[in-house]
């Protein structure tokens, strides 16, 4: 999956001239945390989030009244290197520079004019729908070697139990690394028979299991 | 005079069936009906025959081309493909021949049941055949094609008017009527079941409360695998004292499948049969407090259907019709003598499960609380709306 199939494309922008109130004015009316800041060309030159808009305000113990900070220019208070993503980067990559860097909003640019937006709640919208959370199934986990061609002989066996898998995960089994963990959520709400012959195959299949349960 | 119970039944219900080795099996509720039978529970007066929904009526909540396709499928006239799209002709929801026809008479029933209620001439209606709460508005899931309480929901509120509370104890969410009245504030649904962590659907959680108009009349108690009598009655009785005091139900209809059950081979809950008396119980009394009486009950899950539903839904009709004495000590003699001889495994004995049912849960109280966590975070925003 790459950027442009998620992203967003209706960006609210201000330019370096506008005031902090007029930021603050957008963010609340539209329900959002960071506005990009552009030149004339749509070019990024700036962002600015909610924070850095309250950082520009007196806090609440000092006294009231002395609001005039948000007339200045919204110039003077926004991040100047910005990191944007490209719309062909690949969803997997830019979640990696959200956890490395830290931030929740990536301005999208091509031929370096913005062209779009993604947030960490976009990214985390379609991490849910890899998942398939959303399609009714069951979910199975099957603890396997961690060698080449396990995947295609699981699926094989869920295969011929005739299931459409509606996602797969796989992570290594944290406690042993020569095992992997895999996750599949499968459009049925009987997996009875699927996990028997997985079980008579060998394979470990992860149930919702508590020591000491037998069931 | 208007009657207390009217139990809907025919044998016609046995057409529902997939094939010989599916979970689904529609012999539980004659298991039920003959059990009730035998001990003297069910007399003519109680009883009315089910009807066959009409197309329109279906299409009261259904997808007409929905209803078109398993007319087809039903006939053997549609494709691989196209059913697929419909979500039959899965290993879930296999094909068989009538489907259209058979499915839709679980839908008369309960309509029937409605209407039985809603025009004054019972306080409770019970149509164990129905409960199919998977269904979706064009798409069959989790073996159920019509979602006859879908249908009858939106049938309430066209013709007779009143405000719904669907309560759903199957084991697994009940997403299909869930969604079908996620956005209106005329129908309040509650479901509580086993978290989707693993098992179908997979949704259900606590946030998922509505939306538009209808926020806030939606509520999901997911409980987590291995919760056991006590926990599981302290979350569906709480709720559904809360629930009922906040929303004011004009009629209720309740879903009651079984499958929450130990016994049960597609759920990890830890329920006995005692529950079973607890569930319909404070129902029944919610329907008395709230809705002048008006309670339509129908079955759903249920897949140990020797040892677990008979017994469950006997206590069902008990309840109704206020004879829960009926229910205590042995199982008639003659019942188990006439189910023995087909049955897989041995049938229990009494109405009561053995006190080592299974062998203590290691993280009892952890699951407790956990669960207990889920029913504050549930009810919260009703909480805080009457402080």
């Amino acid at each position: 999956m790459i950027v442009e199939e998620i992203m967003k494309r209706d960006v609210i922008t201000l330019h370096k001239d506008d005031t902090i109130e007029t930021a603050f004015q957008l963010m609340n009316t539209n329900h959002i945390r960071h506005i990009p800041i552009i030149d004339n060309d749509n070019r990024v030159i700036g962002i600015v989030s909610d924070r850095d808009l309250r950082d520009s305000c007196p806090s609440i113990f000092t006294k009231k009244g002395k609001t005039d900070g948000i007339n200045n220019p919204i110039e003077k208070i926004m991040t100047k290197d910005v990191i944007t993503v490209h719309p062909l980067d690949f969803v997997e990559e830019i979640s990696v520079i959200f956890y490395e860097k830290e931030i929740a909003c990536l301005p999208v640019t091509k031929d370096d004019r913005l062209v779009g937006m993604i947030t960490e709640k976009d990214m985390l919208y379609t991490l849910i729908q890899l998942t398939g959370a959303h399609q009714p199934g069951s979910q199975l986990e099957v603890k396997v070697e961690n060698i080449p061609g396990m995947l295609s002989k699981v699926t094989n066996i869920i295969g011929k139990h005739n299931f459409n898998i509606h996602s797969v995960l796989i992570y290594p089994y944290p406690i042993d690394t020569t095992y992997k963990i895999i996750v599949f959520r499968i459009q049925t709400m009987n997996p009875i028979g699927v996990i028997e012959t997985l079980t008579n195959h060998g394979y470990e299949v992860m149930w919702p299991n508590l020591p000491g349960m037998t069931k | 005079m208007k009657s207390e119970a009217v139990f809907i039944y025919s044998n016609q219900f046995q057409n529902y069936k997939f094939h010989d080795e599916h979970p689904f099996n529609q012999l539980r509720v004659e298991l039920t009906y003959s059990l009730l039978k035998q001990i003297g529970v069910l007399d003519t007066k109680h009883m009315a025959a089910p009807r066959m929904a009409t197309v329109e009526e279906i299409a009261l909540f259904h997808d007409p081309k929905y209803i078109e396709a398993l007319q087809l499928a039903g006939k053997g006239e549609l494709s691989k493909e196209k059913a697929l799209h419909f979500g039959i002709g899965t290993e879930d929801t296999p094909i068989f021949p009538n489907m259209h026809e058979a499915s839709a008479l679980i839908v008369g029933a309960t309509l029937k049941a409605v209407e039985l209620v809603m025009d004054g001439k019972v306080n409770h209606a019970l149509n164990l055949g129905g409960g199919l709460h998977h269904g979706f508005r064009g798409k069959a899931s989790g073996f159920c094609i019509y979602n006859d309480s879908a249908v009858a929901i939106q049938y309430i509120l066209k013709k007779y008017k009143k405000r719904v509370l669907y309560v759903d104890t199957d084991a697994h969410h009940g997403d299909g009527v869930q969604w079908a009245f996620y956005d209106t504030n005329e129908v309040c649904t509650l479901s509580i079941h086993e978290t989707g962590r693993y098992l179908f659907p997979g949704t259900g959680n606590v946030n998922e409360r509505g939306s538009g108009k209808g926020y806030g009349y939606s509520f999901n108690i997911p409980v987590d695998a291995f919760t056991e009598d006590e926990s599981f009655l302290e979350m569906y009785e709480t709720s559904m004292r809360e629930i009922a005091a906040y929303f004011k139900p004009e009629v209720i209809v309740t879903q009651n499948g079984a499958d929450a059950h130990y016994y049960d081979p597609l759920t990890h809950l830890s329920l006995t049969s005692d529950m079973y008396r607890h569930i319909p119980r404070i129902a029944h009394e919610i329907a008395h407090q709230y809705a002048e009486g008006r309670w339509i009950a129908v079955g759903g899950g249920g897949y140990d259907i020797w040892r677990v539903v008979p017994r469950a839904w006997a206590f069902l009709w008990l309840e109704m019709i206020g004879m829960q004495d009926a229910g205590i000590g042995k199982l008639p003699q003659a019942w188990l003598e006439k189910w023995h001889a087909i049955a897989p495994v041995t049938l229990p004995a009494t109405w009561e499960d053995p006190a080592d049912l299974y062998s203590p849960i290691p993280r009892k109280e952890e699951i407790t609380e956990k669960n207990h966590q889920t029913l504050t975070k549930l009810l919260q925003p009703l909480r805080q709306h009457h402080i």
